[in-house]
């Protein structure tokens, strides 16, 4: 676990280097998953290592975002007073672009020939 | 050592990141707890209860943001090295995602540009003008990339980080009821598509749901940072 921690902050690093030192638009964790992707396909074993501990932290992301999420609880004055015109815009544009996205998604794949995993939907744990 | 007051003990542990990072983990756990009371139902999304329970319990307290951070910087801190795990649903994916490369670099694009276009026509629609509007255009992508864009369009950073997270928890709210409507079943689709709107939030509920559908969310959401990055600035100054 103390390797597969390493691999990730190492990775993580080596993209802050990059995003900072080149003055890339994309943030370092982001440029350390590419990094990561390219490092499994050439090393499989790589994977295995650090597979129990990415799903490990992945399976509770949703924890790794309360401390943000307190953040705009306890600063709902930066909305000011069109807050509610802002909610409304979040939430309209939010479902228009989750709208687009999956048809354009399932409409290209159908016309590519891909139907693509039509599962049934599991009942939600 | 003789047993402190109980006025000092508090002003100890409030100094402490103790305190606030068992508080943040404890919020979390009973947000978790009760999502799966409720079944998963997405209203009951475990950051929002969390982040309603600490925001009521700092106000209670009267601690400053600044104080609770000083705690909850710790789990904070995990969301980079959690980016970079990312790339293990997308390595046990490889296969499924070669194959719909077609279907995600269109929806990527169509659902990026549906993002920034419509929250800033919205916006505008509804009066909403200056620094507050330029700081709705990157609001789908990813923290870090959407203040850097606010900065650089003129933007407030501050409230683009609001608008960002608050974009979040939206999107995972509202993606199951909204692909269940329209029958989608395609948990490729559904995941790529909350990616690229809801970024990591939206990502963290795609992973709850199905595996495949986190994986796309994953990748959905690393693809655009990089298109937002690209195109926000262009899209603010076309509609000027």
């Amino acid at each position: 676990m103390i390797l597969a921690v390493a691999i990730l902050l190492v990775c993580q690093l080596i993209g802050e280097t990059l995003a900072r030192g080149l003055g890339l638009p994309v943030p370092g964790p982001v440029l350390g998953m590419a990094l990561l992707l390219v490092g499994c396909l050439l090393l499989p074993g790589l994977a295995a290592r650090v597979m129990p501990t990415a799903q490990g932290v992945l399976a509770h992301l949703s924890l790794l975002f309360v401390p943000a999420g307190v953040g705009v609880i306890s600063h709902l004055d930066v909305l000011g007073g069109s807050g509610p015109a802002l909610l409304l815009v979040l939430v309209a544009s939010t479902a228009l672009a989750l709208v687009v996205g999956v048809l354009t998604f399932v409409l290209v794949a159908r016309v590519t020939g891909d139907e693509g995993a039509q599962a049934p939907e599991k009942p939600l744990q | 050592m003789s047993p402190l007051p109980l006025p000092e003990i508090w002003s100890y542990l409030s100094r402490e990141p103790l305190l606030w990072l068992t508080a943040t983990l404890v919020a979390y756990l009973i947000g978790d707890h009760l999502s799966q009371r409720a079944g998963r139902n997405p209203l009951v999304n475990p950051v929002l209860v969390a982040m309603v329970l600490l925001g009521g319990l700092l106000w209670l307290t009267g601690t400053p943001y600044q104080t609770y951070f000083a705690g909850a910087q710790f789990v904070h801190f995990m969301l980079g090295p959690a980016t970079v795990a990312l790339a293990l649903p997308l390595y046990a994916n490889r296969a499924q995602i070669r194959r719909a490369l077609l279907p995600m670099l269109a929806a990527l694009l169509a659902g990026s540009v549906t993002a920034i276009v419509s929250a800033l026509w919205i916006a505008r629609a509804l009066g909403i003008d200056g620094p507050v509007w330029l700081s709705l255009a990157p609001k789908s992508t990813t923290a870090p990339v959407a203040i850097g864009i606010a900065e650089q369009v003129g933007g407030l950073p501050t409230l683009t980080a609001a608008l960002v997270i608050l974009t979040g928890i939206i999107g995972a709210v509202i993606v199951t009821p909204l692909m269940r409507l329209m029958r989608i079943r395609d948990w490729r689709a559904r995941g790529f598509a909350v990616g690229v709107a809801a970024h990591g939030i939206g990502t963290a509920r795609a992973f709850q749901v199905n595996d495949t559908a986190g994986a796309f969310a994953g990748i959905g959401m690393g693809l655009n940072a990089l298109l937002t990055a690209i195109l926000a600035p262009y899209v603010v100054s076309l509609m000027l």
